[in-house]
């Protein structure tokens, strides 16, 4: 019972950064932009959260020093990919790899340091409750926040007037145009919030997941996010279906090692990569009909005058 | 104030050759104020970066070493980029090029193995880092899955593969128990160019592949068929040209320089195999080939600017305690700054007054 317990913590755990992110990340496709730097906002995230919770010891401001660096970051690409009308796919990639060097800058003078990580929600007696105590009263503020930000992005999409334009923006540009939208309004704060969400995933890492920062602790979630994307068909529910599938496989693997089947731990370690390319290869073939795609999506828009 | 792009009426041709420069030194001028932050004398370190290396000897080879890899691979990342495939797996083509060549190092090691063990390695690593780069290929033209995300996703899958293969059946046994192989056997290294220099056979593969890649998009029709599908993909269809042919051939094509470029670099200045063989010369070749302009003598010079960077940031870190990371940064500052340049040779950039002009409007 209490094995189970620990697994499910661990994956709501795992799970949580890939669902910000990707939550981020699928506001930002909807809106017609696919933004590949990710990762960089997450790594820069991580990187400026540990740094914010480290300097005034509270988790709650480095959440918010990781909101700010990822939405700045994501400010450089919106003023690439929207206002340059640069490749989006250039920009990403651009955005990634500066990305890795500012984290790797920021963070130096921090590796090695220890913060309190974030307290979990304790309500007695709640929380004391057998296998789904914990799980539902004792997770830490993120994994709460998560829940809410992806019902809150599925409401926005589908139940409001401008979920409604951002989505017209996403499928065709265009158009949206010519109904008088400013769509390269609409997609830099859909680019912004992406960035927001990135950058709050990344601070989750050290503020939350582990209590210190490492270079590179990302380690590739910021590009298993943009799967997630691709896997949830562009839908807020199936986001979260996969973000808690990779979570477990995550755990799954580690747990693996830990029992020691004699699996060499690098192959396990390589599972959830492995994983992204046959579910982006099953979905893809599953999808052959037609694509659910915003029908816009990485191309570029510059508006007629 | 706004923002706003016209549309050239067609490319300029005259920004299209400064742009790059344009770039550079926007870049210079961002680490100049970076310098200034990090508390660093931003003149010195601008010498140490750009300035020292170019003084002597050894640091000149060292640079064209450090190129080598870089222009092998971005070479074939501007073959993918100009069909429109997005490979940005290289560095994962790199690691499974530098695995499969060694696998043969290893296997003759101690053996009294001719001379064929470096040609063979070098082959068998070029097929390796080619067959590594055909599934995301495969995966794209076959089933429609994005080759950006499963080619960046066979990256770590690569390394894993490495860092096992080091740890678990190939770890010399008189490492002292570091994760290497042994050294490799002379019959399985690159030969030096120079005695007791740097600079070895590798770089004149990389000049050969860069000859060969100019021949075959200014001179064949099949680099003509890479170029119109895509830059303009409707007539490349209507000229018949198959578009997912091309995608699975450039990625061959950038995975076999990839790999061979993994191996040269395994058997040539490291000797064995370790984790850690490349500092991301897989995602620097993305800025080489866009530098580069996605041409093949662009992207030699690109290469060697770059592998500036790489041996300036070094000398930079150990003269003045500037931290390696700045190196990447630069690299990053400088992707952006080429890719917006590159948005001038389509577009004029003009600054907009829109409220001005309702006022003149009501009046």
């Amino acid at each position: 019972m209490e094995l189970i317990e620990a697994i499910i913590l661990a994956v709501l755990a795992a799970s949580t950064p890939l669902l910000i992110a990707a939550t981020g990340e699928l506001v930002t496709e909807r809106s017609g932009v696919l933004n590949l730097g990710v990762e960089g906002m997450m790594i820069v995230g991580a990187a400026c959260g540990f740094a914010g919770a480290w300097l005034t010891g509270s988790v709650f401001i480095g959440a918010l020093f990781g909101i700010i660096a990822g939405t700045m970051m994501s400010l450089i690409f919106a003023l690439m990919a929207l206002g340059l009308a640069v490749n989006q796919v250039a920009t990403g990639l651009a955005l990634t790899i500066l990305g890795v060097g500012l984290s790797g800058l920021i963070g130096a003078g921090f590796v090695g340091e220890r913060i309190t990580p974030a307290v979990h929600l304790a309500i007695p007696g709640l929380t004391d409750i057998p296998l789904v105590g914990r799980v539902l009263f004792g997770e830490d503020g993120f994994v709460y926040f998560s829940i809410a930000l992806i019902v809150g992005v599925w409401w926005f999409l589908y139940r409001t007037r401008a979920g409604l334009i951002l989505r017209a923006c996403g499928d065709n540009h265009a158009s949206a145009h010519a109904l008088g939208y400013p769509v390269l309004r609409i997609r830099t704060f859909a680019v912004m919030f992406g960035g927001a969400c990135a950058g709050l995933a990344g601070a989750y890492l050290p503020l939350a997941y582990t209590p210190f920062f490492i270079p590179g602790m990302t380690a590739g979630r910021g590009w298993i996010a943009l799967a997630l994307v691709v896997f949830s068909s562009w839908r807020p529910g199936r986001l979260v279906i996969g973000a808690y599938l990779f979570g477990a496989v995550t755990i799954l693997q580690l747990h693996a090692q830990g029992w020691g089947v004699g699996i060499p731990s690098q192959f396990m370690s390589a599972l959830p990569y492995l994983a992204t390319v046959i579910v982006l290869i099953l979905l893809s073939r599953a999808r052959s009909g037609g694509s659910t795609a915003p029908a816009a999506l990485g191309t570029v828009f510059v508006p007629d005058r | 104030m706004q923002l706003v792009l016209e549309k050239r009426a067609e490319r300029s041709g005259t920004i299209a050759l400064v742009s790059p420069l344009i770039a550079i030194g926007l870049t210079v001028v961002t680490m100049i104020i970076l310098f200034a932050i990090l508390g660093k004398n931003p003149l010195l370190a601008l010498h140490a970066y750009f300035i020292a290396p170019l003084t002597d000897g050894y640091s000149l080879q060292e640079i064209a070493v450090k190129a080598t890899p870089l222009v092998m691979i971005a070479i074939g990342l501007s073959l993918c980029y100009l069909a429109n495939a997005w490979n940005i797996g290289a560095e994962g083509q790199f690691l499974v090029g530098a695995v499969a060549g060694s696998w043969i190092a290893v296997k003759t090691q101690g053996t009294d193995a001719g001379a064929w063990v470096l040609p063979a390695m070098l082959v068998l690593a070029a097929a390796a880092g080619a067959l590594y780069a055909l599934i995301p290929a495969i995966c794209k033209v076959k089933f429609g899955a994005s080759e950006i995300l499963t080619s960046l996703m066979l990256v770590y899958v690569a390394d894993l593969f490495l860092d096992y293969l080091v740890r678990g059946p190939w770890r010399d046994p008189n490492g002292f128990n570091f994760p290497t192989t042994a050294e490799f056997d002379p019959v399985a290294t690159v030969p030096l160019l120079i005695e007791g220099g740097r600079l070895h056979l590798g770089s004149i593969i990389a000049l050969l592949v860069v000859a060969a890649a100019a021949i075959l998009l200014g001179r064949t029709i099949k680099g003509f068929e890479i170029r119109v599908v895509g830059a303009a993909p409707r007539a490349a269809r209507f000229g018949g040209f198959n578009a997912n042919q091309l995608i699975v051939l450039t990625f061959a094509v950038s995975g076999a320089l990839a790999g061979l470029a993994g191996i040269i670099e395994v058997a040539g200045p490291i000797g064995h195999l370790q984790p850690g063989i490349s500092p991301g010369y897989g995602f620097t070749a993305i800025i080489v080939a866009f530098l580069g302009r996605l041409n093949p003598l662009g992207i030699l010079i690109a290469g060697l600017f770059l592998a500036l960077t790489f041996i300036g940031g070094e000398q930079a870190q150990i003269a003045m305690k500037i931290p390696l990371d700045v190196t990447k940064v630069f690299q990053g500052i400088l992707l952006f700054y080429v890719l917006a340049c590159d948005s001038l040779i389509l577009y004029r950039f003009k600054l907009s007054f829109p409220n001005r002009q309702v006022a003149r409007g009501t009046h």
